[in-house]
């Protein structure tokens, strides 16, 4: 019984081969996975940014507004999605997130260009994410002023303006200002769904799931039932990530606790009822891990968590919005870092909303009262 | 009106009927026994009342509730009592009856009541998982008999558990009975279908004798001589090729030969040359030979 026998090693490998190919969802894992991370590595990711939103405030419309924004525009930087709006529209846009510059010029841009006597442009970058505004930035100044040279004619030697960059909400593009904020949704993500996504399949598995729907128990009363115990332990996760980001990292909180609050709640919610969803899915615990890992993954790379997310194509974008933590993270970063308040952040609350209601209205269609 | 009364239960799975065709009657108050090899579809027959499969055809009543559409209504006023202990392992015996009292909407009292009622008070606060097989069952009983159901359903109940333990149990299920409740109670121990009132045996998924145990064994037609023999192995091969002998089954140095044809029977042993006396007719000859009859007709 020494040695190796290519009789008994066949065996195994052949047994191993067999429960391989009828656990169909880890076979399809192990074939998706590889693929998934390829196209998201290869073709989502970029850490340069370009084609960012950005508003115009210009008092006046002229030529030297004009050659301005389409110097920027040439830049590949900048889209200007809002031209000629208000300082106070262009703040709500900047705070809800929807731009990330701000191009101020003030009301006699054009004439003091002519005079020569260099006005400022006020350019106010959302610094939220460090990372986002540095490479729109860094070309900033040696545009402005090409463009405008362009225009007047003027010799090179005096710079035509002076540009002023703010960089909003986190002035010393400290990462970790984007970055812990945005853990909180990683970290109650990972638990929760993987928790939650266990509950029918651990039932199932110690066989007692036909007992459980012998019993008088409406499916909604088994889901909340299910889900409601970790939203507890939501609560506990929350409370200690926003106080270590407080005292450990020294994360500013600016905005209103009550509207953060509203928001977590929600998200908290989508999270449990989709690893609920999941576990009505999968058939063993190993199957339900595997699921979360496989929704895990790509959210963690699309909802711009670990890069931009405006630094990814739009096909990477769309795809990005169906995940829950994307639109959880512009409410958190919106919120704790720039002080939005409940108006501020109606679109992502809708957005969570909306997951709550699907994933739960699917978990309920995928319940199977019976074991047929 | 009985308590469950289904005509043409049939359930396919993956392509194979595993029920086909199975119509039953269970008079209020009686112990019906369910019947049957492993695999024949005792247990498919008895989730199909409970509402918990649907059927692919057939229907009927269960406590007046029609098993497709009401199984809520069913499922409030049955106490299923599943094959393989289906309560948490990981919760104590008496936080186990809480659930499923919490479930029923019962009292608190209700809980205290059943453990003292099944002597569990004692072991309330072990953990379900550390039980043996007895006491498991005894909890499985408790919890399904705890909201005061109308029929229990129970699928195997004795499996693993030893003679004592499960003598009480019949001792219970009988004291239930006298109650007014109805049960049905599938097992594949000979002994077991003896308790019972009437009896339902099923192989290959369908019903093939019921009634009271003296009826179902007379319907058989069945003759069984009992034979003495020195070296009754050796007989035994010999008898089990003679024409008219249909089964041959030892019992330490006696064999029971049945046969339906008397005639054949006794031809065939004189001339084995065996000595022989007329015996009963077993519950278990009976069944042997109904299941090898249905399977004849499958082929």
């Amino acid at each position: 019984m020494t040695g190796i026998s290519l009789r008994r090693l066949g065996a195994l490998l052949r047994k191993e081969l067999i429960q391989m190919r009828r656990d169909r969802i880890t076979f399809a894992m192990m074939l998706l996975v590889p693929l998934m991370q390829l196209v998201l590595f290869g073709y989502a990711i970029n850490s340069d940014p370009k084609h960012l939103p950005a508003a115009l405030v210009a008092p006046t419309q002229d030529r030297f507004s004009r050659a301005m924004v389409s110097a920027l525009e040439l830049t590949g930087y900048y889209d200007f999605t809002h031209v000629g709006i208000s300082a106070t529209e262009a703040e709500a846009l900047i705070t809800r997130g929807a731009v990330a510059f701000v191009v101020t010029l003030p009301s006699d841009f054009g004439r003091r260009v002519e005079r020569g006597d260099a006005p400022q442009i006020l350019i106010e970058a959302d610094a939220t994410d460090p990372s986002v505004a540095s490479g729109a930035i860094s070309t900033l100044g040696t545009v402005a002023a090409e463009a405008l040279q362009r225009e007047t004619g003027a010799s090179p030697t005096q710079p035509p303006v002076g540009i002023v960059v703010h960089k909003r909400y986190n002035p010393e593009g400290i990462t970790q200002y984007n970055i812990v904020p945005g853990l909180l949704g990683v970290v109650l993500q990972m638990i929760l769904v993987m928790m939650t996504s266990m509950a029918l399949t651990r039932e199932i598995e110690r066989g007692t799931m036909e007992n459980l729907l012998a019993l008088p128990a409406t499916p909604v009363e088994i889901m909340l039932g299910k889900v409601m115990p970790y939203m507890g332990v939501g609560a506990v996760q929350v409370a200690v990530v926003l106080l270590a980001a407080r005292l450990l990292f020294g994360v500013p909180f600016v905005g209103s606790f009550g509207v953060l609050a509203a928001g977590i709640f929600t998200f908290v919610l989508a999270l449990v009822i989709l690893g609920y969803l999941i576990s009505t899915l999968a058939r063993t615990q190993m199957q339900a891990m595997q699921l979360t890992f496989f929704f895990f993954l790509p959210s963690l790379m699309l909802s711009g968590f670990m890069f931009p997310f405006r630094g990814m194509p739009g096909w990477a974008q769309t795809l990005g919005e169906v995940f829950p933590l994307t639109h959880f993270l512009r409410l958190i970063r919106a919120v704790m870092l720039k002080g939005a308040g409940q108006p501020d952040i109606a679109q992502p609350m809708a957005a969570l909303m909306v997951f709550v209601l699907v994933y739960g209205l699917l978990a309920l269609a995928r319940f199977r009262r019976t074991l047929d | 009106m009985n308590a469950i009364e289904v005509t043409g239960l049939t359930k396919a799975f993956h392509g194979r009927k595993v029920v086909d065709d199975v119509s039953l009657s269970v008079a209020r108050g009686e112990i019906a026994g369910f019947l049957g090899p492993n695999g024949s579809g005792k247990t498919t027959c008895i989730r199909m009342m409970c509402g918990l499969l649907t059927p692919d055809a057939g229907d009927g009543q269960v406590l007046g509730h029609d098993i497709r559409r009401e199984a809520r209504a069913i499922k409030r006023q049955v106490g299923y009592m599943t094959q393989k202990f289906s309560y948490y392992e990981d919760l104590t015996i008496e936080e186990n009856l809480a659930f499923v009292a919490g479930l029923y909407a019962l009292p608190a009292e209700a809980v205290r009541d059943t453990l003292a009622g099944l002597g569990l008070t004692s072991r309330r606060s072990q953990l379900a998982g550390s039980l043996s097989g007895g006491w498991k069952q005894r909890l499985a009983l408790a919890a399904c008999i705890m909201h005061k159901p109308k029929l229990l359903l129970l699928d195997e109940p004795t499996a693993g558990v030893d003679p004592k333990a499960r003598r009480e149990f019949w001792d219970e299920i009988h004291g239930l009975a006298a109650d007014g409740l109805t049960v049905l109670v599938s097992t594949h121990y000979m002994d077991e279908a003896e308790r019972c009132h009437r009896i339902n045996y099923i192989a290959y998924g369908r019903l093939i004798a019921h009634g009271t145990v003296p009826e179902v064994i007379a319907s058989a037609g069945l003759t069984t001589f009992l034979v003495t023999a020195d070296r009754p192995g050796e007989l035994a091969a010999r008898l089990r090729k003679a024409p008219g002998v249909e089964q041959v089954a030892p019992f330490g140095t006696t064999l029971h030969v049945t046969g339906t044809d008397r005639a054949a029977l006794e031809r065939a042993l004189t001339e084995a040359g065996a000595s022989f006396q007329p015996g009963e007719t077993s519950l278990e000859d009976v069944f042997i030979r109904l299941m090898g009859q249905s399977r004849d007709n499958m082929a």
